[in-house]
């Protein structure tokens, strides 16, 4: 075949394949069926309507934000720092430091998340929440520390030696001219952040109890028994808000330059 | 006041870990000089003005600042402004705040920061330009941003690291003439860096030749060029036939020459431009080896039994061909004294 014929096939494969999903989601959420299928039998809204009326849900759906934004924000507090004690400073350990980061992105979720079950929450009886919270913060600490050290790399360090001329402190320094010069970069990462620990499925898998559990796992569980086109209506949701976050982070901060 | 010490470097040591940049630095600098650092790169010259602002903790030494020990006085304490190589501008602020920043800091009331900003960037011709972020700035106009930003400031001493080696040659003759009058209406003690001579010698009030972590020679842009002390600042500006001098004589080609004229004792060697040397007579034979005319002069090569010698003739006089035999002197009482051959 021709390149000419060849490349926007493939293209056009890719991309299907890779979207494509999301437009069966879309079309089964809108079914007018009892169970989940494809194509669609019907058309209606009652199944997005429904999302909206079960309970289990709306409380796997907060505790889901919670998680996200809370383990995201406690991944950037420690790991804003970290990154610049990491492109700023000759640390000792500072490769060491880099490596055991990024540890959650390499090791299988099923692993940590069995690992945090059997060592760390059944023999010492741990909040199970607290763990989840910083199993999260864990998981996107790499994320935080890649796209930070990205934006600090961009950024020449003798502005804070001229800040400090100018008569600042080494701290002050840092939030009169590192911070405001890093702030996309801090916001891209909360944003990638935040996805990661909203899809994120393994690790939380083992880390729910009673009335704990994220909204893919309740998502999951719900379908063990109910088998109705709510679930697809739930992921399309979703997807269109995952959709509308990066869309507005493109759009503002060029978000495509840090991932 | 004028003649006392305003800055002083005292036995100054600078180190990164174990290795030595800067060794047993002893300068002390007048009130509104205007001082160059001239020297080769990794000498030590940004080094020492990183000490001198205190963004380097000396090893050993201390630095005194109109009449105080500074030397362990904080960097954002000491009244010191330093103008990067690389200008460092704040990328996120205007040319205005870029300016206003340290003033800011100060605490100063709105309207005296506005009229200092306005008043600093109208010296540096930049008073249309204050909207704009440093990125839309070409580099020379960086540069004046980070010039008035330190002089906003009235700082005691005022460094600047290479200013000029970043602009293209013309930008680089209009910065020199900026500096030169900066530095002229506000009197203000002035460091710059260099590895240009002829930056040194056009805008020095004093040069201090550094090599290797030291002071080779320290003096007058007119010391420097015609009196250099020691091989390598001979060398540096431009003095071509050097040689050795031992128990008064000179140390060349197949031995120790006699010289005519007696030398002071300290004299470890000699040292002649090319135009110094006398063609056409005197006590030395060379042979022409090789000629190039450079619209006023001619300059040749010479072979002979020093080795190779290099002279210069005004263009006007008649070509000498290649392969003649020729007499030359090397006229001691016209030759640069060094005191330091090594
Ligand atoms: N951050 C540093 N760490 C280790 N050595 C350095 C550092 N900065 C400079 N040096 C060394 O110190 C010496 C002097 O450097 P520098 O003052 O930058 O020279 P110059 O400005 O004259 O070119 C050089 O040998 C250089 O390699
Ligand atoms: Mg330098």
């Amino acid at each position: 075949m021709k390149p000419r014929v060849f490349t926007p096939l493939v293209l056009f494969l890719v991309i299907g394949f890779l979207i494509g999903p999301f437009f069966i989601i879309v079309a089964a959420s809108l079914s007018g069926g009892e169970t989940l299928a494809f194509p669609p039998q019907g058309f209606s809204l009652q199944w997005v309507a429904k999302v909206f009326t079960v309970e289990s849900f709306r409380e796997s759906f907060a505790i889901s934000m919670l998680l996200a934004i809370g383990g995201t924000a406690a991944a950037l507090v420690l790991g804003v720092p970290a990154s610049y004690a990491l492109s700023r400073y000759k640390l000792p350990f500072g490769e060491t430091v880099r490596t055991i980061v990024s540890l959650p992105i390499i090791v299988p979720g099923i692993i940590v998340g069995l690992a945090l079950l059997r060592y760390i929450v059944v023999p010492f009886g741990f909040n199970i929440t607290l763990v989840l919270f910083l199993a999260h913060t864990a998981l996107v600490l790499p994320y935080a520390v890649r796209v930070v050290s990205a934006s600090l790399n961009n950024l020449r360090s003798d502005i804070e030696e001229a800040a400090v001329l100018l008569g600042s402190s080494r701290a002050g320094a840092f939030f009169r001219v590192v911070m405001p010069n890093i702030r996309s970069g801090i916001l891209a990462a909360f944003i990638l952040g935040f996805v990661t620990s909203f899809n994120q499925v393994p690790v939380s898998l083992f880390l729910s109890g009673p009335g704990v559990r994220t909204l893919p796992i309740d998502m999951l569980s719900y379908m063990e028994i109910t088998y109705d086109p709510s679930v697809a209506a739930l992921s399309a949701l979703l997807a269109f808000m995952s959709i509308g976050i990066v869309f507005l982070a493109e759009r503002f901060l060029g978000f495509s330059r840090y991932v | 006041m004028s003649d006392a010490a305003f800055l002083s470097l005292e036995k100054l040591t600078l180190a990164y870990g174990d290795t030595v940049a800067v060794k047993d630095l002893d300068l002390s600098i007048r009130k509104g000089e205007l001082v160059a650092f001239l020297g080769p790169s990794g000498c030590g010259k940004t080094t020492t003005m990183r000490s001198i602002a205190g963004l380097l903790s000396p090893a050993s030494g201390a630095i005194r600042l109109d009449g105080a020990d500074i030397t362990r006085v904080s960097a954002n304490k000491r009244s010191v402004g330093l103008v990067f190589q690389s200008y460092a501008l704040f990328p996120h602020l205007t040319v205005f705040e870029n300016v206003a920043f340290g003033l800011r800091l100060k605490k100063l009331p709105a309207n005296e920061i506005e009229s200092k900003v306005t008043t600093g960037l109208k010296s540096v011709g930049l008073s249309k330009f204050s909207a704009r972020k440093p990125g839309e700035l070409s580099g020379g106009q960086q540069q004046r941003v980070a010039l008035a930003r330190s002089m906003v400031m009235e700082p005691k001493v005022l460094l600047l690291d290479e200013p000029l080696s970043n602009l293209d040659a013309r930008l680089r003759l209009e910065m020199r003439t900026e500096l030169q009058r900066v530095q002229k209406e506000t009197g203000v003690t002035m460091i710059f860096v260099t590895h240009d001579q002829g930056e040194a010698l056009s805008l020095a009030d004093r040069i201090v030749v550094m090599l290797n972590g030291a002071i080779e020679q320290i003096g007058t842009p007119e010391d420097i060029y015609n009196r250099p002390t020691s091989r390598f600042v001979a060398d540096f500006v431009g003095f071509e036939n050097i040689f050795a001098v031992e128990g008064g004589k000179l140390k060349a080609g197949n031995g120790p020459l006699e010289l005519s004229g007696s030398l002071p004792p300290d004299t470890a060697g000699l040292a002649w431009r090319p135009r110094m040397v006398t063609l056409g007579s005197g006590p030395f034979q060379g042979t022409v080896r090789g000629a190039s005319f450079s619209g006023s002069t001619r300059e040749y090569l010479l072979d002979t039994p020093l080795g190779a010698i290099k002279a210069e003739e005004d263009a006007a006089l008649a070509a000498r061909e290649t392969g003649t035999a020729i007499a030359f002197d090397l006229p001691v009482d016209k030759a640069a004294r060094l005191k330091k051959f090594g």
